[in-house]
């Protein structure tokens, strides 16, 4: 197992690597030169003096490859830069925002899993009776609605007509409710969806009807023949469903004012402040990766088979 | 407590039955919303036209759904919001197609080392979460409609370019292909007229099933003010506009998102059908 870990480990630096050359490339080959942005956002007017001596203050005129050699060099010992707008650190500014996001993010990924699950067993369990075409009504809502829209029409239920719910920021638990359930119904939708349909292969597969035949209780049979078997597809899809809470978190930020990376992210993009959308993409993609290396280690936990595989591969 | 079994003979037979419907209601849906589009120029109102003596009216004969904070015509907007919503997706799935079966298609095709770096370029945009790449790639080339769609049609490629690499190299191994070489067909020839046609169907109903994802993203951008530039009618904005008026008139808000929430329903419904149709292979048992 600790050789599974390591190994994955070792492909995460190169990718994030390829990763960050990218993202540097698009944004200095991008429209537009950094500098007129630069001066823009600290008003001071552009004339040819100004534009080279931001040129040079920026490190523009150098050469391409030792441009992104020495952002490299400074990004590795944590210096990302600092904001065109704020003047402060880009990356001390998306930490301070970084909290709320990941606890909206963590937050949604609980519910996720933790209303998916039960619904989706039920809903298998009563196949083409009321609660599974309950599940699967709710579940074609659910992939259809917009979450933005869905989190101003949960406003307008829960804090505008029925007043239980406080309608903006950041505090207790019931903050949390609106926001939550609007990043969290797409993902959950699809996963409930998902686990009715891998529990109703798993049930015709033979070590099930073995199972049957042995005289097993059903709640047994569900438990530790179906469902054991039936998880492994929702773990995987987990992993992508991470991404999808992470860019739903980014949207329901805005309405629910909520203090996240999601609106200094915006408000970057606005003004071109390039360092900001630089660090921030990066900073996203290394959480979300992280996020996905746990995934691929518990699916290897959950399931031998990959594990012994990958080993004796390598 | 029910017994968790494999379908009977009459569920499957049921299940066999249900595309057909599927089908027939996601294509009056989308059907209905794609003449709506089609439609909206030739009504009298015009969706961009200020008026603001007649400011946030409710329903009346002038205005069927009231008017907007500036006195435009909110059915007139939602109309045009269509066309623009259909316009977009249909050249973010064009993009997306090409890019995916050139790129994809040739890299499994050629196979070797080509086919090696072209999937370590993909797994890079791969890497980075597609909403997060949206955004990042706004930033890079700016906002607007037109950036907001080469946006989503960049973040979204190299799943597609995946996909059909895997498709391709599948068909490659098959006998018509093997058979074709051997009578002596070119590699483009062999390529274009005994590969391509296998992936289309496919890619078809994945992408059919990925339309309604693409609108949702497309609202979501200009949601947040990254998209369309304000006069021009789109869903997304129009809820933005109508949030400070929430408290008053929720109608503003509630009408847009219902036009979003039913086009994407219309396409999820025509994909499903489309899937357990033409494509056996792919359709799960969850629908």
């Amino acid at each position: 197992m600790l050789r599974f870990i390591v190994g994955r480990l070792l492909t995460l630096p190169p990718l994030l690597l390829a990763v960050s050359v990218g993202v540097f490339l698009l944004l200095r080959l991008g429209r537009g030169d950094p500098a007129l942005d630069y001066l823009r956002l600290s008003n001071i007017p552009p004339t040819d003096a100004a534009v080279a001596a931001a040129h040079q203050l920026l490190g523009l005129d150098r050469p391409l490859a030792e441009q992104y050699l020495s952002w490299l060099w400074q990004a590795l010992h944590l210096d990302f830069g600092l904001s065109y707008v704020t003047r402060r650190p880009v990356l001390d500014d998306l930490l301070y925002y970084l909290p709320a996001t990941l606890q909206l993010g963590a937050a949604a990924l609980v519910v996720t899993l933790a209303v998916s699950l039960p619904l989706g067993i039920w809903a298998a369990r009563h196949r083409d009776r009321l609660p599974d075409h309950l599940v699967r009504a709710l579940a074609f809502v659910g992939v259809s609605i917009p979450n933005f829209w869905l989190g101003f029409l949960l406003v307008l239920l829960f804090a505008v007509t029925l007043n239980w719910l406080p309608p903006l920021g950041r505090g207790g638990l019931s903050h949390l409710v609106m926001p939550v359930v609007a990043v969290a119904l797409m993902s959950l939708c699809i996963n409930a969806r998902l686990l009715r349909a891998s529990m109703l292969e798993t049930a015709g597969q033979r070590h099930v009807l073995y199972a049957r035949l042995r005289g097993l209780p059903e709640r047994r049979i569900v438990q530790n023949h179906i469902l054991r078997n039936a998880l492994l597809p929702i773990v995987t899809a987990t992993g992508m469903h991470i991404g999808e809470l992470l860019g739903g978190t980014l949207v329901i930020e805005n309405i629910f004012g909520w203090p996240g990376v999601g609106r200094y992210a915006v408000s970057a993009i606005y003004n071109r402040d390039y360092p900001v959308l630089q660090c921030f993409t990066l900073l996203m993609t290394v959480i979300f990766v992280l996020c996905n290396l746990l995934v691929d280690v518990l699916y290897a936990w959950l399931d031998p088979r990959i594990r012994v595989l990958r080993e004796v591969g390598r | 407590m029910s017994v968790l079994v494999q379908e009977d003979g009459l569920s499957v037979a049921r299940r066999r039955l249900r595309p057909r419907r599927t089908t027939l209601a996601g294509l009056t849906l989308v059907g209905v919303i794609a003449l709506a589009a089609l439609a909206a120029p030739l009504l009298p109102w015009d969706p961009e036209a200020v008026d603001l003596l007649a400011r946030l009216e409710g329903p009346s004969a002038a205005h069927w759904l009231g008017t907007d904070h500036l006195g435009r015509d909110l059915l007139a907007r939602l109309l045009h919001g269509a066309s623009v919503s259909l316009g977009a997706v249909a050249v973010i799935i064009a993009l997306i197609l090409t890019l995916g079966i050139g790129i994809g298609g040739l890299s499994g095709f050629l196979g070797g080392r080509t086919d090696r770096i072209v999937m370590r370029f993909c797994d890079g945009f791969l890497t980075v979460p597609t909403f997060v790449l949206a955004m990042f790639m706004v930033g890079v080339l700016g906002t607007g409609l037109t950036n907001v769609v080469l946006a989503i049609a960049l973040s979204h490629w190299a799943w597609y370019a995946r996909i059909v690499r895997g498709m391709v190299l599948s068909l490659r191994e098959r006998d018509f292909v093997a058979a074709a070489i051997v009578s002596g067909a070119s590699r483009p020839r062999v390529f274009a007229e005994h590969i391509l046609p296998g992936v289309l169907a496919q890619l078809v109903v994945l992408a059919t099933l990925d339309i309604g994802h693409m609108i949702l993203h497309v609202a979501g951008l200009s949601f947040l003010g990254l998209g369309v530039t304000p006069p021009t009618p789109e869903w997304g904005v129009m809820i933005n506009d109508a949030r400070e008026f929430i408290w008053t008139q929720p109608m503003l808000m509630l009408w847009p998102g219902l036009m979003i929430l039913l086009t994407v329903m219309g396409f999820n419904l025509l994909g499903d059908g489309l899937r357990d149709r033409l494509d056996p292979t792919l359709a799960g048992d969850d629908h």
